[in-house]
């Protein structure tokens, strides 16, 4: 069971691994790339603190192979900020205190500014159930939602702009 | 000092972006699974299938053979702890049973119990190498259900459990650990004189706290004995006392270094794999990282207990109660230690009453030892005698919120347990409960409203606190707990208040167990009290120093310098003349007028205030498929002063929708092996974001006049009445009460069903 | 996770030989949303994993003539973003987006959903009302299957050794004709479904049923066909005798177990609500057509 090698794109970047066939995307990230923050809180695609973007949807890096990702577009947590200035997700996030623990946060972002590259008038409702593949368990989701929906008022600022 | 005058206050009570914020919003902060130590190893933990199972042989040989593992170890590597209480952690623990916990000996005694551990080069081959053990075991039989625990002929878990509390000590032993009672008054004479009475039964499962972050550490234990331990906990200093003690290492040798931490709600004030990864590490000298899968996270750590609550109201038709009774039964899962002294003494903690008495019994069965969660034992005893009291009310046909004020607990209210309640917020929640536009609003077919009441008594406790003044006038505070939701912000606020400089220019730090004193773990809603009192005082004395180097500078009396707005100024014009000095100028200074301006204080904090809350709910039930929508929901609790108030609204919003999970869906499911049915998300379901409106707050603020600042502990109470709310809520909604959680949809449609036997079924 | 063989052939030809020359157990991988979680459990320990997603035609979704042709490894998402698809069964669409979370969505697909093998799947039940045939690849050519052919009980398919499904043939719908399905949970998402309930009708131009089909999932070994509840709707209009004899229909067509997601007397309950809530549903929107 030799390692595969895989060729992708990673944040904008090229990227080279090596991995085993059963390791995860997830795997990859943290364990070879270094790339930590894609969470690992459940492995079974319930809880979205992995979620990264492949070719344009999110997915749970803990359902995707490291193999696959051979030739795709993959964005991370690492890979959201606009260089040094903050995506407006982000930003929203700390000014509505979006996060306590902070541990669901990457996956949060990761989906919510998925989202807004998908539409910039989610409503809650949209935005909720966007959203219900993340699993928060210190907020209760209220300021998450505000920082969103917030986010989305920004950025359809930015569009008319 | 006291900074108890809101007008006056300049950062506290403001909302700045929190300082570890933009770490976690890029996924550069290191949580427990993000740390690597050069060499690692991973590490795998071998658990029991069986609930109830007498080891009789181990056999790694297979294990140690496999190409790539480096140790494996079982209870044999680890000492036989005696029996010994441990005060490190939140709730009361066994150094024993920790022991036996982390690494079952002799026994194992739920499903997911450790037997063996591992470590190798890969995750791949420790999985594989945790197979090649070959455990035999002798299956006993088991008990789950807490009163089948208690009957006589249950199986046993510790033949040498006799039930403390009991004179004369019991003959024959059981699994009841333990029995308490609280009285106050007489019941006999109260149920004598009331009109009215109300008994029912009541029972709730037990639940997990859910955090995210699955259980991590990453340990090196070097060969001259000394250690390093990263890993996510509610306090380092708590995973070093542990550590130190099960494997018999001076606490010296020990370094705990605090990973953030991705959510604890009480789960992570004890250790599970800590002292597992150390013994491998000693074991092979290698550094190892054990982290646990979700699976193991539900099969293997604590949830919080479930039971059995049985409620007695006797009361005037008025309205006034002249007696309760409360009997609780609580799960404490493999060993003793359930929070059934807490879940007793907040039951009636709302009311001031004359004659109350209450039994609570702690109780073993084969499932994992309980773990603190948010306001442990307080939910449960809360949800039957919150619900009871909503039965006492509609039966009296008086508003629920009107039947508590005229109970309500007050200032000189003597607690069922003891203290008399001095500087308490409960009326004026209720009151903004009442005034509160949501109760008012008109509920359409097939919605209700509940409301409900909690306390929470708030702890304070040993705390330390560091500020040091940086050479060009910043600050570095360093504290001692992990910041489990934004407390960080609250002590570089508090730290910038005292001292009158810009939040931004106070950067905090959680320091290790190296680098700042003693302080309790993060728990009990301790932090922004007591360690925010530490934090206070250890800037009052750098203002001290700050004042006494301007008083140097200018050559005056350090006490005709005055401290105002992060300037020294001669305190009148009999001081002499002086431009004012920033703490900037003075820092820059500070080796010409005798070396660096620090302080640290260690404290142990007393006076911290209880917190009480009322919560309103509205439900709408589907009635066809018994599936119970949370409409709207408003949070009222007297916060004291809110430091950060968008992290206290937060407490609130997250300690309510982890109580509406716990009231609606969330469960231990077992089969009848005794096997956990449900340990995922998947089947565990906590509450998602499309189940839940907005979660509205309103914060009383009664100042705690104990603390500085006026802060109360916000972070427990919010738990504590949506059980009994959203219960409280259907039954307005269906005219039926729903007395066992959780109300799940067939729950309810069974319900409904009894009330009206549906027509299709019925042709 | 155990250590495993991966292959990403680029044809069917390739893909059936590999998944033929396998030395052990071969599972085929298209979004993989549930294959990894067996993986990561430790339920499956196969050799080989075929990832089928290299393969052209897999993943899309072409309009050919009488049938939307669906590539079997298509994720949802991009079923649910379908214009025509869509407007044609927003029941399958319904179904196929109801598979777990937005993530989940931009993997999971038909096939995997249905090789899976669950009773409770989503898109399962919409497809089979639809009388979807599935195309099948293997050792000895291609065949065609009805769609409800496939699983024969839990976790169990017909398919042989070697067989993997290359595509879906639903048919487009006739005049009057739409469909709907529904299931409940017990959240709002991300749970399997208690029940599940896809309904297919074909109306006249008063509105009277011509032709039914309704499925029902996770009340059986299987999904089941309902042939009852469909007599109850046709030559009916949608009125409240017709749904009183489709909820007992339904109902009696339930062979469900009690477990940690439902009871019995639960699951049998709420089929009969679902088939009349779906009834409803696909009733408006064919007459609306």
């Amino acid at each position: 069971m030799s390692k595969h090698h895989v060729t992708t794109t990673i944040n904008g970047e090229p990227a080279e691994y090596l991995c085993e066939a059963q390791q995860t995307m997830l795997d990859v990230l943290r364990d070879e790339l270094g790339l930590t923050g894609s969470k690992e809180g459940c492995s079974s695609g319930d809880c979205g603190a992995c979620t990264i973007i492949c070719d344009g949807n999110i997915v749970c890096s803990c359902l995707m192979l490291g193999v696959e990702a051979e030739g795709r577009d993959i964005t991370t947590i690492e890979g959201i900020a606009r260089g040094d200035e903050l995506h407006p997700v982000q930003q929203k996030f700390l000014e509505h205190a979006a996060l306590q623990c902070g541990f669901c946060t990457p996956g949060l972002i990761v989906a919510a500014k998925a989202l807004l590259d998908t539409t910039l008038n989610p409503t809650e409702e949209e935005a909720r159930y966007w959203l219900a593949g993340n699993l928060c368990r210190c907020t209760g989701y209220d300021k998450i939602l505000r920082a969103v929906m917030d986010a989305a008022s920004v950025m359809r600022a930015e569009a008319g702009r | 000092m006291s900074y108890l005058d809101k007008a006056a206050l300049k950062v506290v009570g403001t909302r700045p972006i929190r300082p570890d914020g933009v770490d976690k919003v890029i996924g550069r902060a290191s949580f427990g699974a993000d740390m690597t130590m050069p060499g690692m190893l991973w590490g795998k933990v071998k658990r029991s299938p069986h609930a109830h199972a007498r080891i009789t042989k181990i056999d790694t040989s297979k294990a140690e053979k496999l190409n790539g593992v480096l140790a494996v170890v079982t209870a044999a590597d680890f000492p036989n702890i005696p029996n010994e209480e441990a005060f490190v952690g939140e709730g009361p623990m066994n150094f024993r049973d920790l022991s036996r916990n982390c690494m079952a000996r002799d026994k194992a005694l739920y499903d997911g119990h450790a037997v063996a551990a591992v470590a190798a080069t890969s995750s791949a081959i420790a999985e594989e190498a945790v197979d090649l053990i070959e455990v035999e075991y002798e299956v006993l039989p088991h008990v789950i259900d807490v009163e089948e625990a208690m009957a006589d002929g249950a199986p046993l878990l510790h033949d040498d459990m006799f039930t403390q509390g009991i004179e004369p000590k019991p003959e024959k032993p059981s699994n009841v650990a333990k029995r308490i009672t609280f009285t106050k008054g007489d019941i006999a004479k109260g149920f004598a004189e009331a009109e009215l009475v109300i008994e029912r039964k009541y029972s709730t499962q037990p639940v997990h706290q859910a955090y995210i972050e699955p259980h991590a550490c990453v340990v090196s234990y070097g060969s001259d004995g000394q250690c390093t331990v990263f890993s996510s906990s509610q306090g380092q200093f708590m995973v070093r006392a542990y550590c130190a003690k099960l494997l018999g290492i001076d606490m010296a040798n020990i370094r705990a270094i605090p990973a953030e931490i991705g959510g604890g709600f009480g789960g992570k004030t004890l250790v599970y794999l800590e002292p597992v990864a150390l013994a491998l590490s000693k074991k092979c000298g290698r550094p190892v990282k054990l982290v646990m899968s979700r699976e193991e996270v539900f099969r293997g750590t604590g949830p919080a207990a479930g039971g059995v609550i049985e409620v007695k109201i006797g009361a005037k038709k008025s309205g006034r109660i002249v007696a309760a009774e409360l009997v609780l039964k609580y799960q404490a899962g493999a060993f003793a230690g359930s929070p059934v002294g807490p879940g007793c003494m907040c039951a009636f903690a709302m009311y001031d009453l004359d004659n109350v008495h209450i039994t609570g019994y702690d109780v073993v069965s084969n499932r994992p030892k309980v773990a603190a969660y948010r306001a442990p034992g307080a939910p449960n005893s809360s949800y039957g005698v919150e619900s009871c009291v909503d039965e006492l009310a509609r039966e009296l046909g008086i508003d629920p919120l009107a039947l508590r004020e005229m109970n309500a607990a007050r200032d000189g209210t003597k607690t069922p347990y003891g203290p008399t309640l001095v500087n308490v917020g409960y009326i004026p929640t209720l009151e903004a409960a009442k005034n509160h536009e949501h109760y008012k609003t008109k509920l359409g077919p097939n919605q209700g409203r509940g409301v409900a009441s909690g306390f929470w008594f708030n702890i304070g406790g040993e705390s330390s606190a560091s500020v040091h003044v940086n050479e060009d006038g910043t600050v570095a505070v360093v504290e001692g707990n992990p910041d489990i939701g934004g407390s960080r912000a609250s002590m570089a606020m508090m730290a910038a208040e005292v001292l009158g400089i810009p939040y931004e220019k106070v950067r905090p730090v959680v320091g290790d167990t190296a680098s700042i004193g003693f302080t309790f773990l993060t728990g009990g809603s301790r932090v922004t009290f007591a360690t925010g009192m530490a934090v206070t005082q250890a800037a009052e004395k750098v203002v001290e120093q700050l004042k006494s180097r301007a008083a140097a500078i200018w050559d005056i009396s350090p006490e005709a310098v005055e401290w105002k707005d992060g300037k020294a100024f001669p305190a009148g014009s009999n001081a002499g003349s002086f431009e004012p000095l920033s703490l900037a100028d003075i820092a820059v200074k500070s080796g010409r007028t005798g070396g660096p301006i620090t302080a640290e204080v260690s404290i142990n904090a007393q006076g911290a205030g209880p917190g009480f809350a009322t919560h309103i709910c509205d439900v709408e039930v589907d009635r066809e498929t018994g599936h119970v929508k949370i409409l709207r929901y408003t949070a009222v609790q007297d916060v004291g002063r809110a430091i950060h108030p968008s992290y206290v609204e937060g407490q609130m919003q997250g300690g309510v929708t982890q109580g509406i999970g716990w009231a609606l869906n969330e469960e231990y499911i077992y089969d009848k092996n005794g096997r956990l049915d449900n340990p995922g998300f998947l089947d565990y379901r906590v509450p998602v974001a499309s189940d839940l409106p907005m979660i509205e707050t309103v914060m009383v603020e009664v100042p705690n006049p104990r603390h500085p600042f006026g802060a109360r502990g916000v972070g427990e109470v919010p738990i504590v009445p949506p059980m009994a709310a959203v219960a409280n809520a259907i039954a307005d909604a269906i005219g039926t009460r729903m007395r066992d959680l959780p109300m799940s949809p067939p729950k309810i449609r069974a319900a409904l069903d009894e009330q009206e036997p549906p027509r299709l079924a019925a042709e | 996770m155990p250590r495993v063989n991966y292959a990403a052939p680029s044809s069917v030809d390739e893909a059936v030989k590999a998944l033929a020359g396998a030395s052990g157990l071969a599972k085929v991988l298209a979004g993989g949303t549930d294959l990894l979680v067996q993986l990561r459990s430790g339920r499956i320990k196969p050799d080989l994993i075929v990832d089928t997603k290299r393969i052209p035609g897999m993943i899309g979704i072409r309009d050919e003539g009488n049938f939307f042709v669906i590539g079997a490894a298509t994720p949802g998402v991009m079923l649910s973003s379908h214009a025509g698809l869509e407007h044609a069964w927003p029941g399958i669409v319904e179904g196929a987006d109801l598979i777990g979370s937005t993530q989940i969505q931009g993997r999971a697909s038909l096939a995997g959903n249905l090789c899976n093998a669950s009773p409770a799947a989503d898109s399962v039940p919409a497809v089979i009302a639809a009388r979807t045939i599935v195309v099948i690849a293997g050792a000895n050519g291609r065949r065609e299957a009805p769609a409800e052919a496939i699983c024969t009980g839990p976790g169990r398919t017909s398919l042989a050794t070697g067989e993997f499904i290359v595509e879906f043939k639903i048919p487009k719908p006739k005049a009057h004709q739409c469909d709907a399905y529904l299931r409940f949970i017990p959240r709002t998402e991300m749970d399997i479904a208690v029940v599940g309930c896809g309904t297919n009708v074909t109306l006249d131009a008063n509105g009277v049923c011509t032709d039914a089909r309704v499925v029902l999932g996770a009340v059986a070994p299987t999904t089941v066909i309902v042939e009852d509840a469909a007599k109850a709707l046709i030559g009916h209009k949608l009125d409240d005798a017709t749904l009183a004899a489709l909820d007992k229909a339904a109902q009696a067509a339930c062979k469900p177990i009690t477990d940690k997601r439902g009871t019995i007397e639960y699951r049998t309950k709420v089929a009969g609500v679902l088939a009349r809530r779906t009834a409803a549903i696909a009733f408006e929107r064919a007459a609306a057509r």
